[in-house]
């Protein structure tokens, strides 16, 4: 990727990471990118850096537009490797005694990935450094998604420099809002249900602050993704609603099976569940990702759990996509678990007490032995119906 | 005494153990922690903890 002049003396000289398909457990089809920002002034600032294989690409990228030796601050607005993997070998290049502006955090959490001693000079929320002609102001974002994240604000610009907040894994030419268009929402919303849902209440704190503040926001540019520069409020209204999690009439049934059983009764809880106006699609564990589950769990009320019962346990997709939706605190839900199963049938159980773990509302399971014929069919098809029931009294049309 | 969750990331705070690291002796109360003492982990505020079920 070449450089890109995203304002005035202000560039993103990240990379693009095409095909990575699996980023930490996160489905990423489309790849992904690592934005970092390169700002000249009376003195020239480069804010992140990228993930370790892409240095090569991140200092040719830095050197189309200046010589990186004139770079004086390092700023890292988040620790996480895919965004400082690069800066041992990039602050060998561009002098190893510069300082490195972070949080107080991110000092502790830097220090704890590079053995090598840096110029970490630890800054508080709301402190300044003035470059020249523009001043940059930290806000520390603690927990968002990590103890270091902080965003870099670019007060003359008025840019926003998020950190992973309002990112998208998104690999592209297409580096803006009106380029790529609202294909990318649904890439926000994944990224959001998979890395930020469990600091949902965090992120309504942190945009009544930062409402209150009155900052100016002219552009928001995250780590990952393309740069909301038409409509920055838009994502931000997003991230209210989603942050929210008000659910509509809308149900995910997420199975396993093994012998078609599951999955069949599968079916017939999800056609009980459109027979009741409810929007729902049947999800099959191993096609769906974990990660494009969950994005649908996010606006929806119910989650209805499939498994049979293997082993007298849980089917294992079924305990890894519990363990995973746990992590990411959904609230509001009713939870609903069904299953085929041969001799023991612990499974429907099992799955109900770890959505009552979860603060789930959960309804009593159903299950079946072996094959399920014509009644057992309709038991499934009434127990949809009774859980689409219960979303269109607790969801408003 | 009473053990205190962090609700932001999950920090448990021991009393038996403090927070030696930033000055909190073994044995201290979590009610007795000064009013600016932060989760070691996170950062978030004494008023982000809850007492552990």
């Amino acid at each position: 990727m070449k450089p890109v002049e995203i304002a005035k003396g202000i560039y993103d000289v990240g990379v693009n990471d095409w095909n990575i398909q699996d980023f930490h457990g996160y489905s990423t089809p489309l790849g992904t990118s690592y934005n970092a920002f390169l700002i000249v002034d009376e003195k020239v600032a480069l804010v992140d850096t990228v993930k370790k294989p892409f240095t090569d690409q991140l200092i040719a990228n830095i050197q189309q537009v200046i010589d990186p030796q004139k770079i004086d601050y390092m700023i890292s607005n988040h620790t996480e490797m895919d965004h400082s993997g690069s800066l041992a070998r990039v602050m060998h290049r561009i002098g190893a005694d510069k300082p490195v502006y972070c949080s107080k955090m991110g000092h502790k959490n830097l220090s704890l990935h590079f053995s090598q001693p840096l110029n970490y000079q630890p800054v508080g929320d709301g402190q300044e450094l003035k470059l020249g002609r523009r001043t940059l102001a930290f806000l520390e974002t603690r927990m968002l998604h990590w103890p270091d994240s902080m965003f870099t604000y670019i007060k003359e610009d008025e840019i926003l420099l998020s950190s992973d907040a309002f990112g998208q894994h998104y690999a592209g030419f297409e580096k803006f809002d009106d380029v790529v268009g609202d294909a990318i929402m649904p890439h926000a919303k994944k990224y959001f249900a998979n890395i930020l849902l469990p600091y949902a209440p965090l992120i309504l704190k942190l945009v009544d602050k930062v409402t209150q503040m009155g900052l100016p926001l002219r552009m928001i540019c995250p780590d990952h993704g393309i740069l909301w520069r038409t409509e920055p409020g838009k994502i931000i209204e997003a991230y209210v609603r989603w942050s929210k999690q008000q659910p509509k009439r809308k149900a995910v049934v997420v199975y396993d099976t093994m012998w078609h059983s599951t999955e069949r009764m599968a079916d017939a809880v999800a056609a009980g569940l459109y027979a009741e106006g409810v929007a729902v699609r049947p999800m099959y564990l191993r096609k769906w990702h974990r990660s494009d589950v969950l994005t649908e769990v996010l606006d929806a009320k119910a989650v209805v759990v499939g498994s049979p019962t293997l082993n007298n346990g849980l089917f294992p997709t079924v305990s890894d996509f519990l363990t995973y939706m746990k992590g990411l605190k959904p609230q509001g839900k009713i939870g609903a678990a069904f299953g085929s199963y041969g001799w023991s049938g612990e499974a429907p159980k099992l799955v109900a007490k770890e959505l009552a773990a979860m603060q789930f509302e959960v309804m009593d399971p159903v299950r079946h032995q072996y094959v399920p014929d014509t009644p057992a069919l309709e038991e499934s098809y009434a127990f949809g119906r009774a859980i689409g029931r219960r979303i269109c009294d607790e969801v408003a049309d | 005494m009473d053990r205190y969750v962090c609700t932001i990331c999950g920090y448990v705070y021991d009393p038996e153990q403090g927070d030696p690291d930033n000055g909190v002796a073994a044995g201290t109360k979590f009610e007795d922690l000064p009013d600016d003492w932060e989760c070691p982990v996170c950062g978030a505020a004494k008023s982000e903890f809850e007492k552990e079920e």
